[in-house]
């Protein structure tokens, strides 16, 4: 159903007023978060430390060999910096999102619907953790690792892939929360099958597509787009090879691919909520 | 008494007097699975609201009563936009809530009685200072709105303290203040004084009946509580397996359902069962006697002459139970012609 | 009530309790799978770089992903058991009445937990084992008996992970707030029992210490016996020595901790 209070017709208009709702409700987070300093210290170092045994696997790993699937330690931490960095932001904006499954049990969902501002913004400000900074810095720390690492002929188009990837990367897994957070519209006890798409699409993307079966490969390029958070791109800044046979210019299009997945988990969530509002379940 | 609030009837113009809230046999139908067995599953339709329709005026307050289950919940919810209905017509103030979900959330204030919408570890005045950002309040009206909500919910000492540490009774007052901050023309109450102890629930009911009487909000609520309604509400309307049963003043219900409201007389020594018709005497046990009377009589004759016919030493009076009520005039409505049905839901 | 019937009961409780979260599990299944298909991928280009690395072949190394996927759960690697329940009755006083129930506070969660591992063993272990059997060629043993000694050591690697949990869930007593511990306590059970990479990979001295470490009999000790990889009694015999160990040090943390509640009230 439209929501005409912003403006169904002016899409702009409801897409400010969702990111000051967001910014409204997530500076409350943060304060309730500093009511308990110590287990916000200890918690993002967690975050921290879990993030990093991703990494430190892949270390173990190339303690025993010096190259994983053609592509050398740098290479790979290239790789995971970059979908670590780009699944750190979303997570940090969204990661919350699967809490909805309890909010739609204990009823406190109609709570946020009586309130002026879009429901999605509120949903996806609900308990903003502080502690997944934790998470990004661990890419962060990764990514430059592997920037500095890397032996690269920059060009003024390579080094501006970069925040694109990231940019891009993080609204592409932000649609995959949206998306799973719909879904449990249609089943509330189903929020793991969401970490399948996020925590895990973040896992294979830190590895170099050419390890993978290339079904699994043509699923996360041309199904579940992922592809185009890192590999694609990426691939292009380390000059090598898509496993796929795909144009060059490909590796230039995740901005448009990350505006579409946005634009279908709109949909999805629209669809999701509109079912919630005529079965009340 | 100066009324810090707006004055509701010239917030908006655009509904009609005299029907702010409209509901043309609306309903609600939910389909429901059941489980019948390991994978097997039944589906069901509920008609959770079966075709009500009735209108409240601005400035009425009314409640609303019916058994757990009867289509309570449902209808508040159809009326703040959470959920569509799945047939006939609705408007609050103008609005089809269900389209114009947040263009008429600036205009009704709800309080969910057992989810606070207060943050837990914060002080109660960051909570209100989001509703005054989120709501887009002008400064000084929201100013003055919190002072009058702090002075007549008398939560000035708790402003600072964070919501875990209040009471029951602190928090509900602290959701009844963050409701009206954006002076909502309607408020809904879901069971405002549940769990709340007599001084609460005293304080409760002053404040929505100052509300209502100075600043002329539309108050509507569902209780468990028959002295919410009798101290509050001048109308009451009973749902019952999603059919408004009834729809008019307490004193009707209670005739309806012939209920009875208890005397009980505390007299000098022991003596004969007290004769004073209508009433009739239930209990004795000792000096003390329990005597029924219609609900819908006054006690005032009744205590008048059994005072100047009796030693008293001391007289109560004991409400009936609104389900017992709703019970009994539920059970009458059944066994009554089908057409006083429809008289009283017309009315 | 004979006390074996007692519980038997609680831990038929535990079983029924966790069975009730039908979709919850059908999801959690998905999510194993898919993580197991990931890792089955990466450890295929590990071992096609260097071949019987850590002394297993190609098919045990997928078959070790598919076990670690199956495990994960039931053993409570990543937490998610009891020990959330006892740290919430800790905080809030409740354990009191624990403590006046006519059972032994370790052996009652013990029971709960048995019970609630049988059940994900069975949810949330198969059917994730399936799907690496249809996807990827694994070495799976064919003697009844193999399979009998990996019940075994699930089961021993079920205790020694509840022991751990255990003291983890008692730290409640003087930490005003557990779930840092508990994070510290599945980040290492996570990285020490070799459910991210197989234990006999780490290098050097590591590999020597992690091994060495009880969280080693949770996945890379039932593993081991599954695969072939280790011969079942020397294995068993480590499994039961950190069981002992471990509940005996609950037992002394829970008299202390007992005294201490007696003696503050609460």
């Amino acid at each position: 159903m439209a929501e005409t209070a912003y403006g169904g017709a002016r899409p702009y208009g409801r897409i400010r007023e969702g990111l000051r709702a967001y910014r409204l409700i997530t500076a409350m987070w943060i304060r309730s978060t500093m009511a308990y300093r110590a287990s916000f210290a200890m918690t993002t170092l967690g975050n921290f430390a879990a993030t990093a045994l991703d990494f430190v696997v892949i270390l173990l790993m190339f303690s025993r060999i010096d190259a994983l699937g053609g592509y050398q330690l740098p290479e790979v931490a290239f790789l995971y910096g970059l979908s670590a960095t780009a699944f750190g932001l979303a997570d940090l904006a969204l990661g919350s999102m699967d809490r909805l499954g309890r909010r739609l049990r204990d009823g406190t969902l109609d709570t946020l619907l009586v309130r002026p501002a879009p429901v999605l913004a509120q949903v996806a400000a609900d308990r903003f953790a502080v502690r997944r900074l934790g998470r990004l810095v661990q890419g962060v720390c990764v990514l430059g690792y592997a920037l500095s690492a890397l032996d690269i002929a920059w060009t003024p188009l390579k080094v501006a892939m970069i925040p694109l990837m990231l940019l891009s990367g993080g609204a592409i897994f932000c649609s995959v929360f949206v998306v799973g957070a719909a879904f449990q519209f249609v089943a509330q006890d189903a929020s793991e099958v969401q970490n399948s798409f996020t925590y895990g699409g973040q896992t294979l993307l830190q590895y170099p597509p050419s390890i993978f079966a290339k079904e699994l490969v043509r699923g996360v390029t041309f199904v579940l787009p992922l592809a185009f958070v890192n590999w694609l791109p990426a691939l292009y800044v380390l000059g090598r090879p898509y496993p796929l046979d795909l144009p060059a210019w490909v590796a230039f299009t995740p901005p448009l691919v990350a505006a579409g997945c946005c634009a279908l988990a709109g949909l999805a969530w629209r669809a999701g909520l509109r079912s919630y509002r005529s079965t009340g379940s | 008494m100066n009324s810090g609030f707006r004055g509701a009837a010239d917030a908006g113009g655009d509904a009609m007097e005299g029907a702010f809230i409209e509901l043309d046999r609306v309903e609600k139908v939910f389909d429901v699975l059941k489980r019948t067995g390991f994978l097997r599953r039944e589906r069901r339709q509920v008609r959770a609201v079966d075709s009500i329709s009735f209108t409240v005026a601005r400035g009425e307050m009314v409640g609303y009563i019916g058994p757990n289950g009867a289509g309570k919940s449902t209808t508040i919810k159809m009326l703040t936009g959470i959920l569509t209905p799945s047939g006939g017509r609705l408007r609050v103030a103008g609005i089809d809530p269900s389209r114009e979900r947040t263009r008429l959330a600036q205009r009704i204030g709800v309080v969910f009685g057992q989810r606070t919408t207060l943050w837990w570890d914060l002080p109660l005045i960051d909570s209100y200072r989001l509703m005054h950002r989120m709501y887009r309040i002008p400064d000084a009206r929201y100013r003055e709105n919190l002072d009058r909500c702090v002075e007549l919910l008398e939560l000035g000492s708790l402003l600072d303290v964070p919501v875990r540490q209040l009471s029951l009774g602190q928090r509900m007052r602290g959701d009844i203040a963050a409701a009206l901050l954006h002076d909502p023309e309607v408020l809904y109450l879901d069971e405002p004084t549940i769990g709340l102890d007599v001084i609460s629930k005293a304080r409760v009911r002053e404040f929505l009946r100052d509300l209502n009487a100075e600043r002329g909000t539309t108050v509507l609520l569902t209780t468990h509580d028959l002295q919410d309604i009798e101290q509050l509400c001048s109308r009451v309307m009973v749902i019952d397996h999603g059919r408004l049963m009834y729809d008019g003043p307490l004193a009707g219900l209670h005739e309806v359902g012939d209920s009875e409201r208890t005397l009980v007389v505390d007299l000098e020594r022991e003596l004969p069962p007290i004769e004073a018709p209508p009433a009739r005497v239930v209990k004795v046990e000792g000096p003390r006697q329990w005597l029924a009377f219609p609900a819908s009589r006054s006690a005032a004759p009744l205590v008048a002459r059994i005072a100047a016919e009796y030693p008293l030493v001391d007289l109560s009076v004991r409400e009936p139970d609104i389900e017992a009520v709703i019970a009994k005039m539920l059970h009458s409505l059944e066994d009554a012609a089908p057409q006083l049905r429809s008289e009283r839901t017309v009315s | 009530m004979g006390t074996g019937r007692l519980y038997a009961a609680v831990a038929a409780g535990g079983f029924r309790r966790y069975a009730t979260y039908r979709t919850a599990t059908a999801a959690g299944v998905f999510t194993n799978t898919v993580f197991g298909v990931i890792l089955a991928y990466t450890y295929l280009a590990l071992w096609q770089e260097r071949p019987h690395l850590g002394g297993y072949d190609e098919a045990q190394a997928l078959t070790y992903v598919w076990i670690g996927q199956a495990l994960l759960v039931a053993v409570s690697v990543m937490g998610g058991g009891f020990e959330d329940e006892l740290m919430e009755r800790i905080r809030t006083g409740d354990i009191a009445i624990d403590l006046y129930r006519p059972a032994d506070l370790q052996l009652w969660w013990l029971a709960g937990d048995l019970g609630r591992a049988l059940f994900q063993l069975l949810a949330r272990g198969v059917a994730p084992m399936v799907a690496g059997v249809l996807l990827f060629p694994l070495a799976l043993p064919t003697r009844p008996l193999t399979w009998l000694a990996f019940l075994a050591a699930v089961t021993l690697a079920v205790v020694v992970s509840f022991a751990i949990r255990f003291l983890v869930a008692l730290s409640a007593f003087w930490l005003l707030d557990g779930t840092g511990v508990a994070q510290i306590s599945w980040i290492t059970a996570t990285f020490c029992s070799g459910m991210l990479l197989p234990l006999n990979v780490f290098p050097g001295a590591l590999g020597e210490i992690v091994r060495a470490l009880p969280w080693a009999s949770l996945i890379q000790a039932p593993a081991d016996i599954l695969l072939g990889a280790a011969d079942p009694l020397p294995v068993f015999a480590r499994q039961l020595a950190w069981a002992a160990a471990l509940l005996a040090a609950g037992r002394m943390l829970q008299s202390v901790a007992t005294r201490r509640v007696v003696v503050q009230g609460g």
